[in-house]
């Protein structure tokens, strides 16, 4: 199981990405992708966006579930009040704990979004910002 | 132990790498994250940073004293940079827009945390976004003011002349309420800055709008302030679109 997780900004530039398997079944968190997919992922993140922009409008809730799929890969979003989206590519189905992952990134935005250093739409660069975006990964994913 | 230092301090995301910028040697290491768990937040108490706070603290005021000399000190800077009361008004709004973008999420996700819908553990809430013009209005007009000023606007109407034109009206400000304009800057509200938070929700929650302060003095409320929002058309016409069948 290996997931591609993409926080895009509200001009479509993606603020963060990240890459990472699962710890679930003695998994070791190294992503498995194929090498053909691993760049295609964010090529098929992106094209979800447009049903993300077309869903949002419908349904009020910040998680989406899961809005489209390719060969047998799955995008779920989420899309915070301020319109920024994350997204997630998966290969197997787990809507609830997809969402608590989201629900704790959400968090985890904010407080960045809190600190004067960091402009919104800015790319995070911060590496305690993605060690515990890994460890929430290790915990729900 | 040296390795996973350099997780603890922190490699981050590189934009111009892509995903693999945290890099493979990286992700081996995290394997061997209950043991960094543990360090990292053993070395949290040391040097917390900003992701260690809670964002859901019951309360959050600050005291009103230093808010007021904050702001009369923004505005006097602002004075000294701008030339004229039109400019001055524009340079309180484009702050007052930044402070904006950010507060929507905050405020959001505390709004949702103080419904019951997230308790910090559990997680299990019900969230939602504002998908229609009245709705972000209201949510501006209680939560968003009850926030800031620990109070509701006092109105919130529809034009009836424009379609796209919605005014909140406060009758007290509380950010200009310690500020006496002198009489050459007669037009000027200082509650441009409210505007400005204003207008960086609205924008940040896909509804383009022009917000303005504007002074309308009455008897007994001399600080009564409207804030008008005009939404651009495309807001109405996407509201038209989807709603009205």
């Amino acid at each position: 199981m290996s997931y591609y997780f993409a926080m895009i900004g509200t001009k479509d530039n993606p603020i963060y990405e990240l890459e990472i398997g699962t710890y679930k079944q003695s998994g070791d968190g190294t992503p498995k992708f194929p090498t053909e997919m691993k760049e295609l992922n964010p090529f098929i993140v992106h094209s979800a966006l447009d049903i993300v922009e077309e869903v949002q409008w419908k349904n009020n809730q910040l998680y989406l579930k899961t809005i489209d799929s390719f060969y047998g890969y799955q995008v779920s979003a989420y899309v915070t009040p301020g319109n920024v989206k994350f997204m997630l590519l998966h290969d197997v189905k787990a809507e609830e704990s997809i969402r608590q992952f989201f629900i704790e990134i959400n968090d985890l935005y904010v407080k960045m979004l809190l600190s004067p250093f960091y402009n919104f739409n800015e790319s995070i660069k911060s590496g305690s910002f993605d060690m515990r975006v890994r460890l929430l990964a290790k915990k729900y994913l | 132990m040296s390795s996973s230092r350099l997780l603890v301090s922190g490699v981050g995301y590189d934009p111009a790498v892509g995903p693999q910028s945290t890099g493979p040697q990286v992700q081996q290491l995290a394997t061997s994250t209950s043991s960094l768990k543990r360090q990292f937040s053993a070395s949290g108490g040391a040097h917390s940073s900003i992701f260690d706070k809670n964002l859901h603290r019951a309360k959050h005021d600050i005291s009103l004293s230093s808010l007021c000399y904050l702001f009369g000190e923004i505005v006097s800077w602002c004075d000294s940079k701008s030339r004229g009361v039109q400019q001055l008004e524009s340079r309180l709004n484009n702050l007052g827009y930044s402070i904006g973008i950010k507060y929507l999420e905050l405020t959001s996700l505390r709004e949702n945390f103080a419904s019951g819908n997230i308790s910090s553990s559990s997680k299990s809430h019900a969230t939602k976004r504002e998908v229609r013009i009245l709705e972000i209005l209201q949510f501006i007009n209680s939560s968003v003011w009850k926030g800031l000023f620990g109070k509701m606007a006092d109105k919130l109407e529809k034009s009836q002349d424009l379609a796209n034109q919605y005014m909140i009206t406060d009758n007290l400000p509380l950010i200009s309420k310690y500020i006496s304009v002198p009489k050459e800057f007669q037009h000027l509200n200082c509650a441009a800055f409210v505007a400005g938070i204003v207008e960086g929700i609205l924008d940040s929650a896909y509804f383009q709008a022009n917000v303005s302060a504007h002074s309308f003095p009455e008897p007994g409320l001399p600080l009564k302030t409207v804030f008008v929002i005009n939404f651009d058309d495309k807001v109405i016409k996407r509201e038209s679109m989807r709603f009205e069948r």
